[in-house]
């Protein structure tokens, strides 16, 4: 138990202090990078509590993001905005207005809705079965987001969500989420879902309700991704369909499996290190683009590098690097090291 | 009589297209129990090195079997870059590595090529239509039906005549025992491979002739063709996988001319539920493939 309080309260600091600095500071660049940081964890976070636990990998996700933000926006922008920004919206949503911090939560629950409505069967499967149709998932819900224009304006942008996640916002909805993913992972359920994982033929035959108690945990999962969604789009108040597929999946999946998908210390970690990572890439980047050394535009060189580091990864390691311990027991043992 | 004719010959070569991509994804799944998600980047590498050798001057049929030669290297360097380091570590590493590799390729045409579309050299005959019967079709759709019945009968010979198609065989069926008996495991997966390459290499061709352009996310759409054939017919059956093609070139026409126009753009999310579907009924998939043997 002081062990998991540990880990939490390492976690949290870290994002703490990340807060702190980046107000320190004071610049907007980092400002933005922050913010953009504490909601890829939130969601980071939120495959951990699927992937990690039930050891199954799950493509569709990014589509759970995708209907949170949104399930907010529909019920944000603002009644005089919705005339040009949802042209066809139905009668009924077009007088909604609601405060984004309530939207956001009702984002999270309808993508967790969502996800109890059509995931419990795909629970059975495991290992490539399981996969494809995590994938086929993803595909149905962009093909959805892209079509359905009465919600979602089709695959042209949707604009004039009210701007609501600040850093304040963002930093407490990672840390609930550090929080969050730790009890599950600790508690019966979660310790239940694991030892399915390890293996899944000996926990069936212990009486372990394999389907349900990955049913639970992605309905969980799909909550961390709806509000992260949710928080997305009130930061950067404009999207299309495009911003929830499959290179935004590879960027989050890409994050999780270089932490570590077991841990969620592995997830903090590996949100960290990518986002940093990928930041200098993508100045970087338009570095080399505004000095035009080349013709051509540069782009495509962040997702290389991160596609290398991921293959680099898994090849040396491949639990990632923080394979089965948390952070917690890992510190107080370096402690009592050095006492000794 | 002629609209079935019309319909019959769009199904032909639709599902002969579908057919062969999913028979080279499900040929090293067979073997490795392993999903290549940088399948469809094999066909992206066929239609660039058409386009990179455009230039060239060469004959079409030389630039063509260049271009199938460089999606069968492109397929072993799969296998040595994505697979072999992490497969016998964990299943979930391996669809996570070929998922990266499918993305460092595509993000490196973006990179070294370009973002835009750019032209595929296509011989005439690909523009030409026939009639006959009084049926008006492209040509290309008789070709892609002639290529696939040859691809499938060369496919169907190498499988059941030669020592290679053998030992592939024993190793999808039993991949310790065929181990055990002397069967090179590396050499057969790299074959699988660059089999894999040759049918993605051919299924370029006939896809890029419908659209004459090549775009670094060309291959979006035949993976996921492949996917859903491969499912619906069976994910460990070389039959299932011809099979699922046809079935599924079958569905994809039917809603064609069904569905009505305001359904018609959600035909994706039809084609991929009935996927969940037909998975959660016969998580086999329609033909089963041989019995399990122990993935390596």
């Amino acid at each position: 138990m002081a062990k998991n309080l540990a880990t939490i309260a390492i976690l949290s600091g870290l994002i703490l202090v990340l807060v702190v600095a980046t107000n320190l500071l004071g610049v907007r660049l980092y400002d933005r990078i922050a913010i953009n940081l504490c909601i890829a964890l939130v969601l980071v976070l939120g495959l951990q509590v699927f992937m990690g636990n039930s050891g199954i990998l799950s493509f569709a996700h990014i589509g759970f993001m995708g209907i949170g933000a949104y399930t907010t926006a529909v019920l944000t922008i603002p009644m005089r905005m919705k005339g040009m920004s949802l042209p066809d919206l139905y009668p009924i949503l077009a007088g909604v207005e609601l405060s984004p911090y309530i939207a956001i939560l009702i984002g999270g629950l309808v993508a967790a809705a969502v996800a109890a409505a059509v995931s419990y069967p795909l629970m059975r499967l495991s290992d490539a079965a399981a996969v494809i149709t995590s994938f086929a998932l993803l595909v149905v819900l962009h093909t959805i987001l892209t079509n359905w224009s009465e919600m979602t304006n089709g695959p042209r942008t949707l604009f004039g969500l009210p701007r609501a996640t600040d850093l304040n916002l963002a930093a407490g909805a990672a840390i609930l989420a550090v929080v969050a993913a730790v009890a599950f992972k600790e508690s019966r359920t979660g310790l239940l879902l694991r030892s399915t994982r390890d293996d899944e033929v000996a926990a069936g035959a212990m009486g372990a309700h394999i389907p349900r108690l990955r049913w639970q945990a992605f309905i969980l999962s799909a909550l961390f991704a709806g509000i992260g969604g949710a928080l997305w789009g009130h930061f950067i108040t404009s999207f299309s369909p495009k911003a929830f597929f499959l290179k935004e999946t590879f960027v989050i999946l890409g994050m999780l499996v270089i932490g570590g998908a077991n841990t969620v210390t592995g997830a903090v970690f590996g949100t960290i290190i990518v986002t940093v990572a990928f930041e200098s890439l993508r100045a970087l980047e338009s570095g080399i683009n505004q000095a035009q050394i080349f013709t051509e535009q540069v782009v495509g060189l962040t997702e290389i590098v991160l596609a290398l580091a991921m293959i680099a990864v898994l090849s040396l390691r491949p639990g990632g690097l923080f394979a089965t311990q948390e952070i917690g027991p890992l510190f107080s043992r370096l402690v009592r090291k050095k006492e000794d | 009589m002629s609209f079935f004719l019309q319909f019959t010959i769009d199904v032909l070569a639709l599902g002969g297209a579908y057919a062969l991509m999913a028979l080279g994804l499900v040929i090293v799944y067979g073997i490795l129990r392993l999903v290549n998600f940088a399948y469809g980047e094999l066909i992206m590498v066929a239609g660039y090195s058409m386009y990179l050798t455009s230039g060239s001057g060469w004959p079409w049929l030389v630039m063509a079997a260049v271009a199938v030669l460089m999606a069968m290297l492109a397929g072993i360097a799969t296998d040595y870059v994505a697979f072999r380091p992490v497969r016998a570590k964990s299943v979930t590493a391996v669809l996570i590595t070929s998922f990266a590799f499918s993305t460092l390729l595509q993000n490196a045409a973006l990179l070294f090529i370009s973002p835009r579309p750019r032209n595929v050299p296509l011989p005439e005959i690909f523009s030409e239509t026939v009639s006959f019967a009084g049926v008006i079709t492209p040509a290309r759709n008789l070709i892609t039906i002639a290529a696939t019945g040859v691809l499938l009968a060369l496919f169907s010979w190498l499988m059941r005549r030669t020592v290679l198609g053998i030992a592939m065989r024993a190793a999808a069926t039993n991949f310790t025992m065929a181990r055990m008996l002397g069967v090179p495991a590396n050499l057969i997966i790299s074959s699988a491979f660059a089999i894999s390459g040759l049918l993605a290499g051919v299924v370029a061709m006939l896809w890029i002739g419908r659209i004459g352009a090549v775009v670094p996310g060309i291959g979006l759409g035949p993976l996921l063709i492949a996917f859903i054939a491969t499912v619906i017919g069976g994910m460990r059956s070389l039959q299932g996988a011809v099979l699922g093609g046809f079935v599924l070139a079958f569905i994809d026409t039917t809603l064609n001319f069904t569905l009505p126009q305001d359904l018609l753009k959600f035909r994706d999310a039809f084609t991929f539920s009935l996927v969940i579907a037909i998975l959660l009924w016969r998580p086999e998939g329609l033909i089963k493939g041989p019995a399990s043997g122990q993935r390596t």
